[in-house]
């Protein structure tokens, strides 16, 4: 499981789209983390004056792992869509299947390669607000919420983005697929008004937001977790499906 | 008979549909032996194969690995175990070193030992030379020497080798059917092919198979004894096909 995991980040580093995408997602950021650092020192004069009003923390860091997250949709299919699909379409999944590995340990394998790559991109965010330390005083819990909400956030997308790839032997229907079903997740929050509705609550931005304010709630880490625990075990169930009648 | 059977399949039955891809066989694999899979393009000896690995689930049927169901205790039974698939399951990116390594780790071989092991199936295999490049960069020929590098890392009791020479020139095809006979001395190997001399260089035993069903099991010299193997061969196919004639 361990060793799988290894050989998958391993070859993500391998191949030019990781340190793309890593460059050019930090390239964006920085950009974003610049025009908000900007827009706080134009206000900073005026916001001392106003009783509780938001910090630097609220105004850059907050914002710039909102813009983040966003991000994360748009780069986490393309990450994931090789995952299974691309074993399926070269051949190489007979190494797996008749190695001594139980799906579920192939299938977590692969998960936390993937996953660790991923943090490895939050890191290099995160460095960009806690640069902001140096100059002024950051609300750490805040900003320690929003990182385990991204945290959380990649979890899910990974898993769904696994278990897409593990649908089809196209590369690129499992990326179109993983960004469709994401960005719908992300949609649901804005369609309705009212808060209590059912579509909401499946809503991602529902259970990011409060974690990106710095408000931890069970129920939220809870949604996270139980999306990558059932894409993690839908693939399994398909993968172990197909060997039956592949 | 001191034999033992490493391997053992007990009505082995797939179906697509209602096509019956693998009919109800049964056969078995002694320790130290070549058993050659004999048959025309699609007659089911892939299939045979992706069971015999735990890679398609049979409908029917139950496999034995040195003593350990293939279903019920798959980890320990695919320990034993090598198999080359007809197209060679690599890692392009990989250099050779690198993807043996992989595989020393996948198959659980100490840690300790891995360095050992994929040295000596790159001695074993003829990489040495080749054993800082990539995948990507090798012959067909190369491809496939890696790809039984790969089946043998772990010391398998048995070694599944689908079509071995598929798509070799006849150098690189006298080349692997060596390294075979190499590893039969340590391995037992359970080989599928529609070649006809490779089966008579190679194997012990020979299965011959027709439309998913083992028209004949034995000694190849028990085939040769009174004709080619070749006249043989399309004799036993002949008669299957003029029975189906018959009874369809």
């Amino acid at each position: 499981m361990i060793s799988l995991a290894r050989n998958e980040l391993y070859r993500l580093f391998l191949s030019p789209l990781a340190w793309v995408i890593l460059a050019l997602t930090q390239l964006i950021l920085a950009y974003l983390f610049l025009s908000h650092v900007d827009y706080f020192l134009s206000f900073q004069s005026q916001l001392v004056t106003i009783p509780g009003a938001p910090g630097v923390t609220e105004l850059v860091a907050t914002m710039l792992l909102n813009n983040a997250a966003l991000i994360l949709l748009l780069i986490t299919p393309l990450i994931t869509m090789r995952l299974i699909a691309e074993e399926r379409q070269n051949g190489t999944l007979p190494l797996l299947f008749s190695a001594p590995l139980s799906m579920s340990a192939l299938v977590i394998g692969k998960f936390l390669g993937t996953f660790a790559f991923f943090i490895i991109l939050l890191c290099m965010v995160s460095l960009m607000p806690l640069s902001l330390a140096l100059g002024s005083h950051l609300d750490y819990g805040q900003l320690a919420a929003g990182l385990l909400g991204l945290v959380l956030l990649v979890a899910s997308f990974t898993a769904v983005g696994l278990y897409f790839s593990s649908l089809t032997k196209q590369p690129i229907i499992a990326a179109i697929s993983t960004f469709a079903s994401l960005f719908l997740l992300w949609l649901f929050s804005s369609n309705s008004s009212d808060g209590a509705s059912v579509l909401n609550w499946f809503a991602i931005p529902t259970h990011l937001n409060p974690l990106l304010q710095g408000d931890v709630n069970t129920s939220d880490i809870a949604y996270f977790l139980l999306l990558t625990g059932l894409c993690l075990i839908l693939t399994i169930r398909h993968l172990n499906s197909m060997r039956l009648s592949s | 008979m001191t034999e033992t059977a490493l391997l053992t399949a007990t009505e082995l039955s797939c179906h697509y549909g209602t096509q019956h891809v693998v009919d109800s066989i049964s056969f078995h694999v002694n320790q130290g032996e070549v058993l050659g899979f004999l048959g025309p393009n699609g007659a089911g000896k892939s299939t045979t194969m992706q069971m015999l690995t735990g890679n398609l689930a049979p409908h029917h049927g139950e496999i034995t690995v040195n003593g350990y169901d293939l279903f019920s205790q798959p980890l320990q039974a695919k320990q034993h175990i090598g198999y080359l698939p007809e197209q060679p399951p690599l890692y392009k990116s990989l250099t050779v070193a690198e993807f043996l390594r992989f595989c020393a780790r996948l198959n659980q071989i100490p840690t300790k030992q891995q360095s050992a092991a994929v040295a000596e199936v790159i001695e074993r295999c003829g990489l040495s030379d080749l054993s800082q490049r990539l995948i990507a960069n090798l012959s067909k020929g190369y491809e496939q020497r890696v790809g039984i590098a790969q089946a043998i890392i772990h010391k398998p009791e048995v070694v599944i080798l689908d079509e071995p020479t598929s798509g070799l020139d006849p150098i690189q095809i006298r080349q692997i059917r060596q390294l075979i006979r190499d590893i039969a001395d340590q391995h037992s190997v359970i080989l599928s092919t529609h070649i006809l001399p490779e089966v008579q260089t190679l194997c012990d035993r020979v299965q011959i198979m027709h439309h998913g069903k083992l028209l004949f099991t034995g000694a190849v010299s028990a085939l040769t004894e009174q004709d080619s193997l070749e006249d043989a061969f399309m004799n036993i196919i002949q008669f299957d096909d003029d029975q189906l004639e018959e009874t369809g």
